[in-house]
């Protein structure tokens, strides 16, 4: 399936990302040969074959419910300068 | 005090022990060498010699008072992706320039709790993402082999750091090959270990299901001492497992007679270099000597790595690095005007071109309509890599072959085609596919530089995959071999 332009701007707003029109082009290019590489796996067949979701087919392991640790907030909230009174800080979402 | 940059980390800590030199010594030598060489590799991001040589003085205290620890001194650099608690941790990228972690990886508290000295972060390509360390946001890391080649990567500041004697070892992360592939390029042992064998707690996430912490060093003896105290259950990562740690420095020490290795028919085709495959051969040879026995297997499906790997570690890739939004830590854009554009720009500003098209090529494989076609079936794929990996261990006991195809190659050569530089990691990947450990060792030399032999073991054979390496160090010298300009 190749990748178009227009995909490369689909993806982007999915992804959180956006792309100057000078770097529009050569972007497409690169993710159109990476997809063109990957497309060889539709020719392996793969009927009767389980999806691995774990290298080591673990399932994943629960703690015990119970209060092991303080959450610091101050310290987890220093990572950025934006907060106020305990909470982070964004751009006006409800007018 | 001249060479105390050419001793292995064990015969650091037997000097250390003897009182023939002091820890302040050994850091305040490798401070020097950082100082002095760098500039010309690039293998540091931040380099700590202030709290280095505190804890230098703590560190000669305790061989005073007799309470050193079983690492005690070690001079030691982590590679950027490992959390330091009030220590800048970069990632490789502008996303995380400025970001002090409130807390350490698991990784950096159990070397830490054995009494090794951090002296610095290393470079690496950006989120771990490259394979030639040309994609970190603070440049290229040079070869210590040759100025202008790539050190290999992601852990490429790892692997050019300890190669050129700035550090007594480090750490790194192998996601498709970034421990191995480094360490092959740069004369190094390299361990990754089995999934889930080091916690991955701290260490900034690139493919989860793929990541694992793992050592660069200068023998397979330092990388026993290394791994030892970096393994074991963490309960802070969901994904450690619970098998106790072998005794790693006790298990080198044992003999290979009778042992069965299987050398990977389709490794041997035509994208190896000849001269790097005669290295190889040569190699097997000397494991023969030891008692060895060497014959050839098939991975049917190995040649399916790459692309299956470019399908599942960019779809882990495009959900883990969601987290970098702009709000609660990482780069943030300034006058923006609403949230959607704080989450776009941010985003935009932070990550480099090879993060942005693998989290790109990851949506696009999760995207609705092509995720059977891509992630489910790479799942599948991925099934029939792992099974070929298990039929092999029916007839042998670990699967060898070439590291990489090619010796180091040049800085800016790869760079202009994605593929090319993805099909570098064609020998690793499945180990990372299936889960299993591997090492890579030095085994020749081709035009100057060195080549790796590689070595894939069963879940939990770390201690085989070293005691192999060891005895192989025992009768060769490839590994003492340091770069000119650096010995």
């Amino acid at each position: 399936m190749a990748i178009t332009s227009d995909d490369i701007d689909k993806l982007a707003v999915l992804a959180r990302l956006e792309f100057a029109s000078s770097e529009h082009e050569q972007f497409t290019e690169k993710l159109a040969s990476v997809v063109a590489f990957v497309d060889q796996l539709a020719d392996v067949e793969t009927d009767d074959v389980t999806p691995m979701a774990h290298p080591l087919d673990m399932h994943q392991r629960l703690r015990p419910d119970t209060e092991d640790a303080d959450i610091d907030r101050e310290a987890l909230q220093s990572t950025t300068e934006h907060t106020a009174d305990g909470l982070y800080v964004v751009p006006r979402v409800i007018e | 005090m001249k060479r105390l940059h050419s001793l292995s980390l064990s015969r650091m800590l037997d000097g250390l022990k003897r009182r023939q030199f002091s820890v302040k010594d050994l850091v305040t030598h490798h401070l020097m060498r950082i100082e002095q060489h760098d500039p010309s590799l690039n293998s540091f991001v931040t380099v700590l010699a202030e709290p280095a040589l505190a804890a230098a003085d703590a560190a000669d205290a305790r061989y005073a008072n007799g309470s050193a620890r079983a690492l005690e001194g070690l001079p030691i650099a982590h590679k950027d992706i490992f959390c330091t608690a009030g220590v800048r941790t970069t990632c490789g990228s502008k996303m995380l320039h400025d970001f002090v972690p409130p807390y350490d990886a698991t990784v950096v508290r159990n070397l830490h709790d054995a009494g090794v000295i951090m002296i610095g972060k290393t470079n690496m390509d950006e989120f771990a993402m490259g394979s030639s360390n040309e994609t970190s946001y603070f440049g290229d890391v040079h070869n210590p082999w040759q100025r202008g080649l790539s050190p290999g990567g992601s852990s490429g500041g790892s692997a050019a750091a300890v190669a050129a004697r700035l550090v007594g070892a480090a750490t790194g992360t192998d996601t498709g090959g970034s421990i191995r592939q480094p360490a092959a390029l740069t004369g190094l042992t390299g361990v990754k270990p089995t999934y889930g064998r080091v916690s991955r707690y701290g260490m900034i996430a690139f493919a989860s299901s793929l990541d694992q912490a793992g050592t660069l060093t200068r023998s397979a003896e330092d990388a026993a001492l290394l791994l030892q105290a970096m393994s074991g259950f963490d309960p802070a990562d969901s994904t450690s497992l619970e098998q106790p740690v072998e005794d790693y420095t006790q298990q080198i020490t044992q003999p290979i007679k009778g042992l069965k290795l299987g050398l990977v028919r389709e490794f041997l085709g035509d994208g190896l270099d000849s001269a790097n495959a005669r290295a190889v051969r040569a190699a097997l040879d000397t494991l023969v000597e030891l008692g060895a026995q060497v014959e050839e297997i098939s991975l049917p499906n190995i040649g399916l790595s790459v692309p299956t790997y470019y399908v599942v570690a960019p779809a882990e890739c495009s959900s883990n690095l969601s987290r970098f939004d702009g709000i609660r830590f990482g780069h943030r854009a300034s006058d923006v005007t609403d949230l959607a554009e704080l989450y776009r720009r941010s985003r935009s500003e932070g990550f480099g071109d090879e993060v942005k098209r693998r989290i790109m090529t990851g949506t696009y494989v999760l995207s609705a309509g092509y995720y059977d076609a891509y992630y489910l079936k790479a799942q599948k794929v991925r099934r029939l890599i792992s099974a070929d990996f298990a039929n092999a261990f029916e007839q042998v006991d670990l699967v060898v072959g070439p590291t990489t195809p090619t010796p180091a190659f040049g800085l800016g050569e790869k760079t202009d085609d994605p593929v090319t530089m993805y099909l570098n990691d064609i020998y690793t990947i499945g180990a990372n596919l299936a889960g299993l450990p591997a090492l890579s060792m030095p085994c020749g030399d081709v035009g100057g530089l060195p080549v790796g032999l590689q070595l894939i073991g069963k879940a939990f054979a770390e201690g085989q995959l070293l005691n192999v390496a060891h005895q192989f160090q025992n009768v060769t010298d490839w590994h003492t071999h340091a770069p000119e300009a650096f010995a």
